[in-house]
């Protein structure tokens, strides 16, 4: 009988291999923005899981919302890097220190 | 149930490894094609929970919109992505081990909300009011209780699609746009200049 600690642990690992994501690869930031989406897919199957289990669907709800912004994100972070590498020719992240002021 | 229990397994294990290879792909084209097949696998467990409507939007959205944007500015980008792996063997030790034990704290904690938490009685999975559709009932309930969240979702929405153009607009010198507003303004007392030529002078100018 599948219930609610199997898609917890399935979340749980998709959360830490999205975590691991970013340690690894920490130059090679389409990665980066990869392993945060990986990570907010972990955060949707939480809390789908626990909206289906607690049978209250405020918890799709949410999820939809973390789906918007999850979205936004992404486009807003390939504009950045879309700019970013028409400054650098490059993208490197640990080079990003010029970008202050 | 056994073959819920089938397809709940096989869908589980095929979001996990294709999340592993979003990770440690070399190329990123491979690694946007392995975060679809997560998106698509998570969309069948979301189906296996009934929550039809999630499922459909993950696919659309994400699939859809997110992946393809990645793969766009994947291949957009001309960069040495084989120089920016370096440091990659050196982290992962440590990465590997720390991702180790934030596995197991989080899957202990996880298995012991499920059973002892709130949701422990429920066993059996239920994502819509009963005689309704999964999408209606999430509609009876966005369109009323949370209607100035799903505008505020909007909006942000709006704001996302206005930065990301004018993050990456830009304007080349040196070509030339039609004005449309100063073409219909000008009259032929502007558009035209009379002059007086001497004979033998020509123009200067």
């Amino acid at each position: 009988m599948i219930g609610l600690p199997h898609y917890l642990t399935v979340a749980a690992i998709l959360f830490t291999i999205g975590v691991f994501g970013i340690f690894v690869n920490r130059k090679n930031i389409i990665v980066i923005l990869m392993s945060v989406e990986l990570i907010l897919l972990a955060v949707n199957i939480n809390l789908v899981a626990f909206s289906v289990f607690l049978h209250d669907v405020v918890g799709q709800i949410f999820a939809m919302f973390v789906l918007t912004v999850a979205a936004a994100e992404a486009a807003v972070g390939l504009a950045i890097l879309v700019t970013f590498f028409r400054n650098r020719g490059d993208i490197a992240v640990d080079d990003a220190s010029m970008m202050k002021g | 149930m056994a073959l819920q229990a089938i397809a709940f397994y096989l869908m589980a294990t095929v979001t996990i490894l294709a999340g592993l290879a979003v990770v440690f792909a070399r190329n990123p084209v491979h690694s946007v094609l392995f975060l679809i097949t997560a998106f698509f696998s998570a969309a069948g467990l979301f189906v296996l929970m009934g929550a039809e409507f999630l499922a459909m939007l993950l696919i659309v959205v994400y699939v859809g919109a997110v992946a393809v944007l990645f793969l766009f500015v994947v291949m957009m980008l001309d960069v040495d992505f084989a120089r920016l792996r370096e440091g990659f063997a050196r982290y992962l030790p440590v990465g590997g081990l720390v991702a180790g034990v934030l596995t197991i704290e989080m899957i202990m904690v996880a298995v012991n909300v499920a059973t002892r938490g709130a949701a422990a009685g429920n066993a059996t999975p239920q994502a819509s009011a009963p005689d309704v559709t999964n999408a209606e009932t999430i509609g009876r309930v966005l369109y009323t209780d949370y209607v100035y969240f799903f505008q505020a979702a909007g909006l942000v929405l709006l704001v996302a699609m206005i930065g990301a153009i004018v993050l990456t607009l830009r304007h080349k010198p040196h070509i030339k746009r039609q004005s449309v507003s100063a073409q219909t303004a000008r009259t032929p007392k502007t558009g035209m200049k009379i002059v007086d030529i001497k004979p033998g002078e020509g123009i200067s100018e």
